[in-house]
């Protein structure tokens, strides 16, 4: 279990001042779980617990923007649909291979429908980078998993600022409507504005990859 | 580690996960991001975005046959995937990949560089390179964009020094004549959205012995 146990009885026959600290302890971690989003807590317990509820929660959240989503990239009801059940059965089975303090469920997901697509489109799998090894027990780290989280929120924020038509090019160039040569010409496309929006949780992402590369 | 000082620009990372960077290109992006962990970051920044813009998607109506089929798949055995290629020595896994597991094979070119084509057709080719110190390293055509990302050794150009981790993009603008260090022989990933253009290759590897 992750994050935040249930309160743990045992804590009432132990002395006093270690009562407080654990209290203290749980009363911070209970906070955390507060802030960190419901669609975090579903897939964690997805990952770890094989929870088929919280599944179905996740389910009911992403399927049916999903298929919104892969709509606008120019498919029909019923490829959409048949993207969408793939996806979610990717979601279920590759589920270990999900990282809070890396990634939010979202950009996850999004990476999951875009190599489906391709996928489809291509009839071969594409090249993907090496996954990280990390180790089975290791807990996430809460604080981290609240910072990134925060940032993509200042991240949405800055996409519902952008002009209609700089939304438009950013959902071209992420739906794949444009090639590199077009994002690269497209100076109205900020990505440089939206990458330093995140830039904080990319510092942190940052050195946590470099330690888990220098044991 | 030596650190990596040419790295994959944005533009190039947003197409790639978007998906619609040619395929050759690709293995050479999901090779430097395997090596990189600033653009390992900077990839998971542009899947955030396209993860923000999901969420904001208009919900679409969905069959509701279509939550109980997926419910009930959930217990099914997955048709088991073909794990992803490990790294083996100084290849990556998506080259590893590429390679379909198997060692390079490699051919002479002459002059102790060598090549090992991975992929070649219409839309582009993708190849090992593998040139001793003080070679010039081969043109991989010069009708498009040429991406060469460094796994062994260095070369050095006029644009500068590349050594391993390191990823050279050069447009059809770009005179260079990049030749491999000294040390180890320089070992290289190479693409271009063009097909191999065999052709090119003599005049330019022959430049750096009529200048000695």
């Amino acid at each position: 279990m992750l994050l935040v146990a249930e309160p743990d009885q045992s804590v009432r026959n132990v002395p006093p001042p270690v009562v407080h600290c654990r209290a203290r302890k749980e009363k911070d971690a209970v906070a955390r779980k507060r802030e960190i989003s419901e669609q975090t807590a579903w897939m964690l317990a997805i990952r770890d617990r094989r929870d088929k509820q919280a599944f179905a929660r996740l389910f009911d959240h992403f399927a049916p923007r999903l298929k919104g989503f892969v709509v606008r990239s120019g498919l029909d009801a019923a490829q959409a649909e048949e993207i969408v059940q793939d996806v979610m059965l990717t979601i279920w089975r590759k589920a270990d291979q999900f990282d809070p303090e890396r990634a939010q469920v979202s950009g996850w997901i999004y990476q999951i429908t875009r190599n489906r697509q391709i996928d489809v489109v291509r009839r071969v799998g594409r090249a993907m980078p090496e996954e990280l090894k990390h180790e089975d027990d290791h807990e996430p780290d809460a604080g981290q998993v609240v910072a990134l989280e925060q940032e993509t929120g200042k991240l949405k924020q800055a996409l519902k600022r952008l002009k209609p038509e700089q939304r438009m090019m950013i959902e071209k160039a992420y739906l794949g409507d444009l090639t590199h040569q077009e994002i690269q010409a497209e100076t109205g496309l900020p990505l440089g504005t939206i990458k330093s929006r995140i830039r904080l949780g990319l510092d942190r992402l940052r050195h946590e990859l470099k330690e888990l590369r220098e044991p | 580690m030596k650190t990596i000082t040419h790295h994959t620009p944005d533009p190039m990372l947003a197409a790639y996960a978007a998906g619609t960077l040619p395929p050759v290109f690709e293995v050479v992006v999901a090779t430097h991001v395997s090596m990189c962990d600033t653009c390992r970051a900077s990839l998971a920044a542009h899947q955030a975005v396209g993860g923000a813009l999901l969420e904001s998607a208009d919900a679409a109506d969905l069959p509701e046959r279509l939550k109980s089929d997926v419910m009930a798949l959930l217990d099914m055995p997955a048709v088991d995937p073909q794990p992803a290629p490990r790294r083996s020595g100084i290849y990556p896994g998506p080259v590893m990949q590429a390679l379909k597991s198997r060692p390079p094979r490699w051919k002479s070119l002459g002059f102790g560089v060598r090549q090992s084509i991975l992929s070649d057709g219409p839309d582009g080719s993708l190849r090992l390179l593998h040139i001793p110190p003080g070679r010039a390293v081969p043109d991989h055509g010069h009708n498009g964009m040429e991406l060469t990302l460094v796994l062994q050794g260095r070369f050095d150009d006029e644009t500068g020094t590349f050594g391993v981790g390191d990823l050279e993009i050069a447009d059809e603008d770009l005179e260079h004549t990049p030749i491999a260090g000294a040390g180890d022989p320089c070992i290289c990933l190479a693409a271009t959205d063009a097909p191999l253009r065999f052709r090119t290759f003599v005049p330019r590897l022959l430049q750096p012995l009529f200048r000695i």
